[in-house]
């Protein structure tokens, strides 16, 4: 299968990029990694006339601390957030999801900023940066605007991020000492979940005093479990009190029914997974 | 057309390509590498796995003028004259092929999974090549011949 002609531009700076869309308006669209894109434009799913490559602008990689937070650059790779010590300190739980993203070769390619502009319901990235609070921060033409992750995600494969907008980086509010699961359920491995469930929990002694709990693939964008995390706040880390507490997990989503599962069994499997990410989360 | 410079098993090639051309097609119809194959073209398979600076990817899931500046190894540059990687020899030694077509993908992963975890578990290696698919073997004596690679040292090269 082979993508329908197009221009290709890969600029070195961001303004550049910015420029080259701004430029070309709808007709353009953004290469991260390329393996959700590639894939699209090899079934001819989409045929955009350019194709702006932001693989070559090195100020969109990396991984930095900000006092209380951690900067990831919108274009640095699965596998580089996976060999970083202050991602795994601080926000394990993103590791823990990128971990479980498709395979290690997807993982060399892909691109976190990437998977969440793409915004896939059943990704990996997209529950954990919305559990962990964090923050894009997009750039246009007018400059850069922050919007938080319970913002961010606006319907199916649909952002904050507008026409002629990057991604630039997702800042991460540490999470330091917080315990953090994601709890996957496929049919196969390397496949897009069924459901999945982030779990950020900050215990004390064997008390959960915070939880953050978060699903993919239960409605057209990650969802928090509000419900949940109010009912897990206080509870001890046991079976029966957080078997309680995630009965409630599927409160307020619509999921979607198909092939793999319909509706109502992606709400019983969405209290099964938080019971168990949250108490792998706490260590229990 | 777009003008690339990449370096492919040694040797460096400059060409002009379609911006649209994939790797895995710049391989094996412009370099005439076809020891990489296409399996699946959907990017699940990894039948097309190539080494770019050193770690794999799917050479079907990547644009040829994306490798522009990059160096790529594949099947055809992992062996040393007539002596084979010691994960080749692996492969050879304990079977792990039927029909071969899953092969170059399967030992490209292989060595690149090695380095990153030289003395890996069994459960390690099932789950670092889970992105390779093979329709005959059943996997056992793929992963066998990983494991006795990582026993030689097939990780360090």
């Amino acid at each position: 299968m082979i993508p329908v002609s197009f221009d290709y531009l890969a600029p070195t700076t961001l303004d550049e990029a910015l420029a080259a869309l701004a430029e070309h308006g709808e007709d353009a669209k953004v290469l991260g990694g390329g393996q959700s894109l590639l894939p699209v434009l090899r079934m001819r799913l989409n045929a955009p006339e350019v194709v702006v490559d932001l693989g070559r602008i090195e100020e969109l990689r990396g991984i930095r601390e900000d006092g209380d937070t951690v900067v990831i650059g919108a274009m640095t790779t699965y596998a580089d957030v996976l060999a970083d010590a202050t991602v795994t300190e601080h926000i394990a739980l993103l590791h823990k999801a990128i971990a479980e993203v498709a395979d290690d070769q997807i993982r060399h390619r892909g691109t976190v900023g990437g998977a969440i502009v793409h915004a896939d319901p059943a990704g990996d990235v997209g529950p954990a940066v919305l559990a962990l609070d964090a923050e894009m921060v997009i750039a246009g033409p007018g400059g850069r605007r922050t919007v938080g992750a319970a913002d961010f995600f606006t319907d199916l494969f649909e952002t904050a991020v507008g026409e002629g907008e990057v991604l630039v980086e997702i800042r991460l509010p540490k999470h330091t000492g917080w315990g953090a699961h994601y709890e996957k359920f496929v049919r196969v491995s390397h496949q897009w979940s069924i459901v999945a469930v982030a779990a950020t929990v900050r215990a004390e002694g064997g008390t959960i005093a915070e939880a953050k709990v978060a699903l993919a693939n239960m409605g057209a964008t990650p969802l928090r479990a509000k419900a949940t995390e109010v009912a897990l706040t206080g509870q001890p880390a046991t079976d029966v009190a957080v078997r309680e507490a995630a009965a409630s997990a599927a409160d307020g989503t619509n999921p979607p029914s198909d092939l793999n599962g319909d509706a109502d069994y992606r709400r019983h499997l969405a209290t099964v997974l938080t019971r168990r990410a949250v108490l792998a989360a706490a260590g229990s | 057309m777009a003008k690339i410079s990449v370096k492919v098993d040694g040797v460096t090639y400059s060409d002009d390509v379609e911006a649209r051309m994939l790797l895995v097609h710049y391989l094996r119809e412009s370099l005439g590498k076809v020891g990489t194959v296409v399996g699946c073209d959907t990017s699940n398979c990894g039948a097309c796995t190539v080494h770019l600076d050193g770690r794999s990817v799917k050479s079907c899931n990547m644009l040829a003028v994306q490798a522009d500046g990059h160096e790529v190894t594949t099947i055809e540059g992992l062996a040393d004259g007539d002596t084979l990687h010691p994960v080749q020899q692996a492969f050879h030694d304990c079977h792990a092929l039927q029909c071969g077509y899953c092969t170059p993908g399967m030992i490209m992963q292989a060595t690149s999974f090695l380095k990153d975890n030289p003395t890996p578990t069994e459960h390690e290696v099932r789950v670092g090549m889970e992105g390779n698919l093979c329709r005959c073997t059943g996997y056992h004596n793929i992963v066998r011949a990983v494991l006795a690679a990582a026993g030689e040292g097939g990780g360090s090269q």
